[in-house]
């Protein structure tokens, strides 16, 4: 690990300013992701603002009927929140498929959004790799790709993103409410939040340098039958192959959105409209263009077995 | 240390004759006066106060000093063992504030004021933890090295259960999680055992569970 300075932050804002101003500077909160890259040398930030005592660590209603889910909840606290529960079991759903005990006792809810990618050409220094270091090529593209991206690729990078929680927070319609280094705020809607890859994968966001996440929102829930199926190659602590988030209406109609498709979870509302025909139908709109590689094509099948399971089990 | 023999070339004397020429840097330096041991730039240093076992301590580390390390090489508490340490094996898992961690996963300077409780802190040889009675009992490991881990996560994840905390498998997620093998096994999946001592961990985990109902 390359040496760095620390120091604690005392406001969300004054945590903006400092690392807009100091070159290469990251926050930190749970930490499980970043140290893990930064042993590998993959990040190596100069500077860590530790986040942790910002008190963004409750979850408020809103005045509309959603929650606000302050930016340093953790991943279990989320998913146990009697409220989240009961009222959006498909984000529970996904934070209990994710990780394991010990890491979602440290991540937050902040943090899952941010994760980078697991993509195995990223992780290893020794090859080339657009996303870590921009214009050195991806090696990736042409190697072993079983568990990388089938859709929204590019020629640059075929990564994935790596969460489940931010599956179902697209599924939700959450909202990521931040604060620059100016102190301004604002709320970007999660369909706008991750971006593709195309010519720049080391972007990965819309956050300008500095800006700080404080609380993603929910809408008020929206009822129905939450599904969240993961399918991976171990039944616990493995990434997804492929996992399906679902809220399933009574009258069949419903939203879908998929994970370890693409370089963001991966929604097209206009797909839902086909939901109540079943699953190929909504698949061959929602996975329309799909540029698979001959180690992952297997995935656009999967997802749409997935999805007929999830179907079928909210016909049941 | 004996230094002799080393050349005492300072980073900067080579960048400054390096800038002059590169074909008469070595002689004249080595022909001159010894200079000074070179520094190499101290990695920033952070003081961090916690309790440790109940035990209150204060260090002053580099501040990429992992809660792992401080343990093991500050505090020398060796108990809790440094596996993959990316996060992967469980065998760093300790007890921070009631909560099960990878203290691979996180900087010593992150915890000020925290309470960690690590294998040494649950039972000693004398007095022992159920749940250590519990692994001695059902031959929960064979060479040992992941058992610290896997006794502070199992201790931990009783506890879990019995707050409420819903798991991947909970078949109803808003009903109060059961106390099952299926329940431990889905919980305890970030302790990997790699002689194989699943089957007796869980059933060590289910004694205890069982003693305390």
């Amino acid at each position: 690990m390359k040496s760095f300075s620390y120091e604690r932050a005392r406001t969300p804002a004054e945590a903006a300013a400092i690392v807009a101003r100091t070159p290469g500077a990251r926050f930190i909160a749970g930490g499980t992701n970043l140290l893990d890259l930064m042993k590998l040398q993959i990040e190596t930030p100069p500077h860590l603002v530790d986040v942790n005592g910002l008190q963004l660590d409750r979850i408020e209603t809103t005045p509309e009927g959603g929650l606000r889910i302050g930016a340093l909840v953790r991943n279990t606290d989320l998913a146990a929140d009697k409220r989240v529960r009961k009222d959006y079991a498909v984000l529970s759903r996904a934070l209990l498929a994710g990780a394991s005990g010990q890491l979602r006792n440290k991540a937050t809810t902040a943090g899952n959004l941010l994760q980078r990618t697991r993509c195995p050409y990223f992780y290893d220094t020794n090859q080339a790799c657009n996303k870590r270091k921009p214009g050195s090529g991806c090696a990736a593209i042409g190697g072993v790709s079983r568990s990388l991206g089938v859709i929204g690729t590019s020629d640059a990078c075929i990564a994935t993103h790596p969460s489940d929680m931010a599956v179902a927070m697209r599924l939700l319609d959450a909202g990521v409410e931040t604060v620059k280094a100016d102190g301004a705020t604002r709320t970007i809607p999660i369909a706008d939040f991750h971006t593709l890859p195309g010519d720049t994968p080391h972007v990965e966001n819309v956050l300008a340098p500095g800006e700080l996440i404080t609380a993603v929102t929910l809408p008020r829930p929206i009822g129905g039958r939450h599904f969240y199926h993961k399918v991976r190659d171990r039944a616990s602590y493995a990434f997804a192959l492929v996992s399906v988030a679902a809220v399933v209406q009574k009258d069949g109609s419903g939203r879908v959105a998929l994970g370890g498709m693409a370089h963001k979870p991966w929604r097209i509302e206009a797909a839902e409209e086909q939901l109540p025909k079943g699953a190929r139908r909504t698949n061959e709109v929602l996975l329309a263009g799909a540029q698979p590689t001959h180690d992952n094509a297997f995935k656009l099948t999967l997802a749409e077995r997935t999805l007929d399971s999830v179907l079928a089990e909210a016909r049941a | 240390m004996d230094r002799s023999g080393e050349f005492d070339i300072s980073r900067r004397g080579v960048l400054i004759s390096g800038a002059a020429s590169v074909a008469v840097t070595v002689t004249p330096h080595v022909a001159a006066e010894p200079a000074p041991p070179p520094k190499e730039a101290a990695p920033p240093m952070h003081k961090v106060a916690f309790k440790v076992n109940g035990k209150p301590r204060e260090l002053e580390l580099d501040t990429r000093t992992t809660l792992l390390d401080a343990l093991r090489e500050h505090l020398h508490l060796t108990g809790t063992k440094k596996g993959c340490d990316h996060g992967q094996c469980g065998a760093c898992t300790v007890i921070v504030d009631g909560r099960r961690i990878n203290s691979c996963l996180t900087l010593a300077v992150m915890h000020e004021g925290d309470e960690i409780t690590t294998i040494e802190g649950l039972g000693t040889p004398e007095k022992m933890h159920p749940m250590q009675v519990a692994f001695v009992k059902h031959d929960g490991y064979q060479c040992g090295y992941c058992t610290p881990g896997q006794i502070c996560s199992a201790v931990a994840v009783l506890d879990e259960i019995r707050r409420g905390i819903p798991s991947h498998v909970s078949a109803d997620i808003n009903a109060r999680p059961q106390m099952t093998t299926i329940e431990m096994r889905e919980r305890m999946s970030g302790n990997i055992c790699r002689c194989g001592a699943y089957s007796n961990i869980v059933e060590a985990m289910q004694e205890v569970a069982e003693a305390k109902a």
